[in-house]
């Protein structure tokens, strides 16, 4: 299997109490399959793909990449954040640039960069400074980022949470374009059922406190799935019942929580 | 415009109420000289070139100073901020040497030094030093994590990390770090001068006060004010901006 999640645990300490955030996550995902993790917020979703990226360590389990463990960040899996994180004092064309510039010959790492940033459509961009490009623009200079060092996996946290509607729609289009092209693995987190159906062949349904699998939906809407109206209802409302109770379960919680204190 | 127009109206109109003040009083020239007496003195200083020697030695130490306690505050602030041990030591008393006028140095730098030069730069380094250490520290403590997040995800790590991201992420502070050590020091250049040897604005201060020349006194200190505000405005405070805006961190105005 390409990239197998094997029996993560995750627990932190809150205050002396432990909170267990992921609870044995077991899941098996194939070379080119675009999966979404889709939950209520505090589902340990982000957490779940910060242990791919190998920014935090699980309490138990392990994650494997080609039969690798992980165990620290590295280049085979580029990451998206929901800000675009690009770094303000590097022009676009450099923020592009930068996990490049050890691996290849500066004409070479530029020229890469220059064809990444082309394919989000950025290419009058390259010689701006981040902060002369709206929400949108930048997050596609952060994709272009993490494509270009040719990762096997693009994970990808709420990438599109921070923008406005429209914007959204149009780098769901354009997502959706650059992974028919490339065929990248990418593990896509969001709260979002519409954006999870659109984009994704499979949906990690996710349940709460603790995070655990609810259901793993493989989606067999035939793409572009906009098409397709009924089949995203039908599959919308499936989902919606699914988490309904779980955010049922947050509301008494918290009610519980404040009753008590 | 309209605000340079404002601000000539009122300077003319300070001038005017100066100038009027002391000559209806009739104030002797020894207690508050007039503006045309000031002006005179100004007039002299720049043709006999005394104040030009001045400025120019003034603003040499004044650089000499400023530059080695930008590195010494870059080099402490770095480490503080990465060294948990240095900061709860040396970073307290960093903290409590700068609640210490950097002046009261003079007395001890002069036994150390002698009474020349050495001892104002000295004096100097220390005003700046310690306020260039504070933000520098806290430059490198507030990189967003994001960043360093971002970095790691693309293979960068260890010095790589460091001099590729978390450093110039904290440039904005110190940037403003650079600005307050330059104000800091340049009243201790001041201080010091008066108390020291010159040549320099201080000094040349000192010496027309103990002949009685009001009215030189009054122009260096015209001299100092114009001098900090040119500097403060033309440069620090444009480089600043700059550096807010390119870093994202200005505020919409």
């Amino acid at each position: 299997m390409f990239l197998h999640i094997n029996e993560v645990n995750k627990q932190f300490l809150n205050q002396k109490e432990v909170s267990t955030v992921l609870s044995d996550i077991n899941l098996e995902i194939k070379e080119g399959e675009f999966v979404s993790i889709l939950g209520p917020s505090g589902c340990g979703k982000s957490t779940l793909l910060s242990i791919v990226a190998g920014l935090t360590k699980p309490s138990s389990g392990e994650v494997l990449l080609n039969g690798q463990p992980i165990t620290k960040p590295g280049r085979d899996r580029g990451m998206v954040f929901q800000q675009p994180a690009l770094f303000p004092w590097m022009t676009v064309e450099e923020n592009v640039m930068f996990p490049l510039r050890k691996e290849m010959k500066k004409k070479e790492a530029k020229e890469t960069a220059h064809q990444f940033l082309k394919m989000v459509q950025l290419s009058n961009y390259t010689k701006h400074s981040p902060h002369e490009l709206s929400g949108g623009m930048q997050q596609r200079v952060a994709i272009a980022r993490a494509l270009s060092m040719n990762p096997k996996v693009l994970l990808m946290d709420e990438p599109f949470g921070a923008l406005d509607e429209q914007t959204r729609s149009r780098l769901h289009t354009e997502l959706e374009k650059i992974w028919l092209e490339t065929r990248k693995t990418i593990l896509f987190v969001t709260h979002s059922i519409s954006e999870s159906i659109k984009l994704s062949d499979r949906i990690v349904v996710m349940g709460t406190r603790p995070g655990v699998v609810l259901e793993d939906i493989h989606v067999k809407i035939p793409r572009p799935r906009a098409n397709h109206p009924q089949m995203v209802t039908k599959l919308e409302e499936k989902i919606m019942g699914l988490l309904q109770s779980e955010i049922d379960k947050v509301v008494k919680e918290e009610l519980a929580y404040a009753a008590n204190n | 415009m309209q605000q340079t127009i404002k601000r000539t109206i009122f300077f003319a109109l300070l001038l005017i109420i100066w100038q009027g003040a002391v000559r209806i009083f009739d104030i002797s020239p020894a207690l508050m000289p007039a503006p045309t007496d000031v002006y005179e003195a100004l007039a002299k200083g720049f043709s006999d070139k005394t104040l030009i020697y001045d400025i120019l030695a003034s603003l040499r130490r004044l650089a000499i100073g400023l530059s080695l306690a930008i590195v010494i505050g870059v080099g402490l602030g770095i480490l503080l901020a990465k060294n948990k041990s240095a900061d709860e030591t040396l970073g307290t008393l960093i903290l409590a040497l700068q609640s210490v006028p950097s002046i009261v140095w003079l007395p001890i730098a002069i036994m150390w030094f002698g009474l020349n030069e050495k001892a104002v730069t000295f004096i100097v380094i220390l005003g700046a030093t310690l306020v260039m250490t504070i933000n520098m520290r806290m430059g490198i403590k507030n990189v967003s994590p994001l960043y360093i997040k971002a970095a790691q995800t693309m293979g960068s790590g260890g010095l790589d990390l460091f001099f590729k991201v978390i450093f110039p992420a904290s440039i904005p502070y110190a940037v403003t770090g650079a600005r307050l050590g330059w104000a800091f020091a340049w009243r201790a250049l001041m201080a010091g001068e008066l108390l020291s040897s010159g040549p320099g604005l201080g000094y040349t201060l000192k010496f027309a006060s103990d002949f009685g020349n009001m009215s030189l006194v009054i122009a260096i200190m015209i001299i100092i004010g114009v001098i900090g505000t040119i500097v403060d405005i033309t440069f620090f405070q444009r480089v600043e901006k700059n550096v807010m805006r390119r870093w994202g961190l200005e505020t919409s105005n």
